[in-house]
């Protein structure tokens, strides 16, 4: 093989490594496409490529009542990710640096809660959270968003704990740090990246969640996902406002997600795969 | 249920004070991790314990006064529902065809991504974006934009005319699930690609082995913990699939696209069946036990869970 077929062969590759990913992105291009779209221009056929553009989707939808409905997202997720942190931050460092015996019972019990269907706990949290008055709370979507993230975050921020050096704690005890000095000054700044990696996940998954959000809540405290449930009915007339609402409902975790691009996988794998 | 790895124990200490002073000590190191532990059993294990007992329960929300307990009643009720046999066979379709399609889709574009090119991290974000879709919007950007049988982009690319939402329901929410999880499928098989070690692939190429050669004897073997972390990982997450079915077909036509979740759900909130739904709720925990049970095996050696326990 020559150097020349060889640079027109990685080229090639190259070509259609782009056009692979962008076919298979089109569904999300053509979301932000539509959302600026007149609905005439919407749902054609053949589908229309040249249009003039518009904010008037984007517009409709914040008169269609929708910053509630962000503004509780936005609630759930900070304060869910917040309880997990607060509960999840001394477990991890429980279960690593300062290993209590059953640790591995433990982190068991964690993973193990994953593998629990959630539909098989729905109907007692229906009843729950209707005789404690917490049906459309957001409080019942907090609680239960730290349940469903906090075996994940355990599980991550172990790893991130495991990889701070032991000599680097013992050499700060030798020199007589105490052990809330070794906590902050030590091993805080190693793990922080890696807190906040495990916090920008809980923040992806609690945004997304659904099931929850659609049978415990509804107009009071409904999340952003419960909003475009209203879609549902409205399909084929309304392509052009239902791109702009997963626009904008999609937009934070896009964001939230690129910038952890990196963490995303170490979170999904609880830890396993660095 | 697992077998665990056991950590050493210390040798008993001759006097009482020492062993109280010892007892303090472990309560102290237990303290951190208790308040987690406690939370994960309130919020997942108690409702669950809930459900067992209303599995025994005939009782429906919509009469008041109705709840008594019935026994086994409600089981034998869910194993001849033969809807629930057609869901729990949707279920088992779903998770191990979209994990399978996931895979090797993932599989592709890592070996794709697993090199340097113009524009390589603008390609790996564009990739992961679909992941990154809240699934509800996913799922009807899907049902409308792509599915539609008079405006979608599917029928017009290819120039048919299918009615993919009734025709092949199954099929569509599963081609809308696997696009959600590819993404994550790649990002994972790319890591795992990029932890080989570029000295063994280059003496294999050195050695006279072709690309292909040098991807099943030496890449292969070396995924293989990543692959079956991906169809572990991958399964948990599809097969509690349930805003696509909810928002793309409603379980139909008919029952045809309906899973397990989505079939408690309409038995709980449509049917207001606590009784029937929570058994069903049961016999679905039980069956994935006895898969987890397997699973978590898998897991434990994936995760080399020993690393770090002292």
């Amino acid at each position: 093989m020559t150097a020349r077929t060889n640079r027109l062969g990685r080229g090639a590759l190259t070509g259609f490594t782009w056009l692979v990913a962008l076919l298979f992105v089109f569904p999300v291009i053509w979301m932000v496409v539509t959302s600026f779209k007149h609905e005439v221009d919407a749902a054609t056929d053949p589908p229309t490529f040249a249009f003039t553009p518009t904010l008037e989707q984007f517009t409709t939808i914040l008169d269609r009542g929708f910053l509630p409905y962000l503004a509780n997202s936005a609630f759930v997720t900070v304060l869910s990710t917040a309880l997990v942190l607060l509960l999840g931050v001394p477990a991890a460092y429980a279960l690593s640096l300062a290993p209590v015996k059953q640790t591995s019972n433990a982190l068991g019990f964690f993973l193990s809660t994953k593998m629990l269907p959630i539909v098989a706990a729905i109907i007692p949290l229906y009843i729950i959270s209707q005789n404690l008055g917490l049906l459309d709370n957001v409080w019942a979507l907090i609680v239960l968003y730290a349940g469903m993230n906090l075996p994940l975050a355990v599980w991550m921020m172990r790893s991130f704990f495991l990889e701070v050096p032991t000599e680097m704690i013992e050499a700060a005890r030798v020199d007589g740090a105490k052990l809330p000095t070794v906590l902050y000054r030590v091993i805080l700044p190693v793990v922080a990246p890696g807190i906040a990696a495990t916090a920008l996940i809980c923040v992806i998954f609690s945004w997304t969640e659904f099931f929850y959000a659609v049978n415990l809540t509804a107009a009071q405290a409904g999340t952003v996902p419960v909003f475009l449930v209203g879609f549902i009915t409205s399909e084929g007339l309304f392509w052009a406002q239902l791109s702009a609402a997963a626009l904008l409902a999609s937009l934070p975790v896009m964001i939230v997600g690129w910038i952890a691009q990196n963490h995303l996988v170490r979170g999904l794998s609880m830890g396993a795969v660095k | 249920m697992i077998t665990l790895v056991e950590a050493p124990q210390s040798s008993e200490p001759p006097a009482t004070r020492t062993r109280t002073r010892e007892r303090s000590a472990a309560w102290k190191r237990r303290a951190p991790l208790l308040p987690a532990l406690l939370f994960t059993i309130a919020v997942t294990q108690v409702p669950f314990l809930v459900t067992v007992f209303y599995s025994f329960q005939s009782w429906n929300m919509v009469r008041p006064g109705s709840q008594h307990f019935v026994g086994f009643d409600n089981y034998v009720d869910v194993f001849t529902d033969s809807v629930f046999l057609q869901a729990l066979g949707n279920t088992v379709t779903l998770t191990v065809v979209c994990v399978f399609v996931a895979m090797l889709l993932g599989l592709g574009l890592a070996l794709l991504l697993d090199r340097k090119f113009l524009g390589r991290g603008i390609v790996r974000t564009l990739l992961i974006t679909p992941f990154l879709i809240l699934p509800a919007a996913g799922a009807l950007l899907w049902k409308t934009t792509m599915f539609d049988p008079s405006y979608g982009l599917l029928n017009w690319a290819f120039g048919i005319e299918v009615e993919w939402l009734s025709d092949y329901p199954l099929a569509a929410v599963m081609a809308q699930i696997v696009w959600q999880w590819t993404p994550f499928m790649m990002l994972l098989i790319l890591a795992g690609l990029q932890a080989q070690s570029r000295e063994v692939l280059e003496a294999a190429q050195v050695d006279g082995a072709g690309r292909w050669r040098t991807f099943v004897s030496i890449t292969l073997p070396q995924l293989s913990r990543y692959l079956q972390l991906a169809v572990l990982l991958g399964a948990i997450y599809i097969v509690n699939s349930f805003d696509a079915i909810y928002l793309m077909t409603q379980g139909g036509p008919g029952t045809a696209s309906t899973n397990l979740p989505y079939y408690i759900y309409q038995r709980a909130f449509e049917g207001f069946d606590v009784g029937q739904s929570s058994a069903m709720g049961v016999v679905v925990v039980a069956m994935t036990l006895i898969v987890a049970t397997f699973a978590l095996r898998l897991m434990f050696r994936a995760f080399d869970v020993s690393r770090g326990v002292k």
